[in-house]
């Protein structure tokens, strides 16, 4: 079987958000939609202030909250862990929206555009499909199927590798097979300590955080 | 070992992402409005109004009157969230995932509770039982449909499911106390309706409790204003209300319920109103590590 997962690995991420342009550029969403999102979290009180940088969006749950809700049947989850969404039977009820302890899914109302009116770029783009339903990552899943198709491997060949990872200037991100032992995610997962987001609530999220190395190679939580 | 973090209160975003909410800080959701409120406000007080009307049998104010009221309100209550959705036109897709989603469910027991609430007003025998189970049934897939929303902790947790109903129940009451301002009430119902009442008010002290760790401040604050409502105006006034009526005897006493009526039904309004557009704050973003940098020790 296969298991697509991301790992951020909080260590390394600097907040240049190259990874929210390149999924923005990919995908062609709307402003104020960002489908991969980087959050600038300030914590502690001065002088004792840290700061993080934290990729976030559709986490692609084991047991994804917005699917259960969904009544349509739009949402649906892929035997490979990927979560989608089927735009033209998706009503806009946004229960999958209230539902996601993520907040990663979006409903836009009505076409909008960077500078008010479309640029060029923008009406070649514009998919009216999209308009008042939900979206979210998809984990660029059209590249990860044709690239898989043409034989390459998610996550090391960049032709079948989520835009945002492929974009990461510092490695932050990355994408694989957790059930690969040998998948470049899975190693990451051994050698270093991780979490993962709101883990208390059972959803299962396909996405890791990075945040010490292991002490002895083996990560244990 | 890491500290669990807490966002700092000093940091001005800057101009540009004020608007911005994404953060450690829980905030208001924005994908449902009055509109979907209205769905949990008048199917609640619909649907309870088909349980009280067809318990009251024909005593009082006209049964069939009764159903088509409470019809009508629960009728209202979808076509108000019709008005939400994205895309009116596909909005028969709702039927299709019964198997998993309480929005779905809800549908389907509304579709099968019109011909049944219909029948029973036309007078067909056994259809007002009918009626009663589906109403009954509708107002649980509206509780379950929020307790299914993981996104938000003040609707997840457990004890709303009996609070949204007993809260449906009360305001059908006393939509059926006011529907008969003119003629008392038999005994029984106006029992049956302190105790939806008094079983509401504790529900709430209960849920609070339970759901006081999980709740955002601005949440939790929300929430208390509606519940001093729900536990004054809806529970406490209600009650005197009728146990005044109830020992004064004289030609008051229809007028004292259908005021108890008013204050068990507005004060519910006033709370789901509030679960849903004040409370319904999420969890933001968790960060129970924070990245260790350069070396250790």
């Amino acid at each position: 079987m296969t298991r697509w997962a991301m790992v951020a690995d909080l260590r390394r991420c600097v907040g240049c958000q190259t990874c929210t342009a390149a999924c923005r550029h990919a995908n062609a969403t709307p402003p104020g939609v960002q489908w991969r999102r980087v959050l600038d979290v300030e914590m502690g009180e001065y002088p004792d202030v840290k700061r993080a940088f934290v990729p976030v969006g559709c986490q692609h749950c084991d047991d994804p909250p917005c699917l259960d809700v969904c009544p349509t049947t739009a949402t649906k989850k892929r035997a490979d862990g990927i979560v989608t969404i089927d735009y033209d039977l998706c009503i806009g009820c946004a229960y999958c929206a209230v539902a996601c302890p993520y907040q990663a899914r979006y409903k836009t109302m009505r076409p909008t555009f960077a500078y008010g009116r479309a640029m060029e770029n923008e009406t070649k783009r514009r998919d009216d499909a999209r308009l008042a339903v939900a979206t979210k990552c998809t984990f660029c899943v059209e590249r990860i199927d044709a690239g898989v198709a043409q034989g390459l491997t998610p996550g090391v060949d960049p032709e079948a590798t989520p835009a945002c990872v492929n974009s990461c200037i510092t490695q932050t991100l990355a994408f694989g097979d957790l059930d690969d032992a040998q998948s470049n995610v899975s190693q990451l997962l051994r050698e270093n300590r991780h979490f993962r987001m709101h883990e208390e609530l059972g959803t299962g999220p396909g996405f890791y955080y990075l945040w010490d190395a292991a002490d002895d190679g083996q990560a244990t939580d | 070992m890491q500290r669990s973090p807490r966002s700092s209160k000093t940091r001005e975003k800057h101009p540009a992402r004020a608007e911005d909410p994404y953060g450690p800080d829980p905030w208001q959701q924005k994908s449902w409005d009055a509109r979907a409120a209205a769905n949990f406000i008048f199917g609640g007080m619909g649907s309870g109004l088909i349980v009280f009307a067809v318990l009251s049998g024909a005593a009082g104010a006209p049964l069939p009157v009764l159903l088509l009221a409470g019809l009508a309100l629960v009728g209202f209550g979808l076509f108000s969230v019709a008005l939400e959705i994205g895309r009116p036109l596909r909005a028969l897709n709702v039927f299709r995932n019964p198997r998993t989603s309480w929005m779905a469910r809800e549908a389907w027991t509304a579709l099968a509770l019109v011909p049944a609430t219909l029948a029973a007003a036309a007078g067909v025998p056994g259809c007002d039982g009918l009626a009663l189970v589906l109403a009954f049934v509708f107002v649980y897939c509206q509780a379950r449909m929020l307790l299914a929303a993981k996104g938000i902790p003040a609707w997840r947790e457990p004890l709303l499911l009996p609070l949204l109903i007993m809260t449906g129940m009360a305001e059908g009451g006393g939509m059926l106390l006011i529907a008969n301002w003119q003629a008392s009430v038999g005994g029984a119902l106006v029992v049956l309706f302190a105790a939806c009442v008094l079983a509401r008010g504790l529900l709430w002290i209960a849920y609070r409790r339970r759901a006081n760790a999980a709740l955002a401040p601005r949440a939790a604050a929300a929430l208390d204003r509606a519940g001093r409502v729900l536990l004054l105006a809806g529970t406490l006034l209600p009650a005197l209300l009728v146990a005044a009526g109830a020992l004064s005897g004289v030609g008051s006493v229809p007028l004292l319920q259908a005021l108890a009526g008013v204050a068990a039904a507005a004060a519910g309004a006033y709370f789901k109103y509030t679960l849903v557009i004040h409370a319904g704050f999420n969890q933001g973003f968790a960060l129970p590590r924070f990245p260790v940098r350069g070396a250790r020790g």
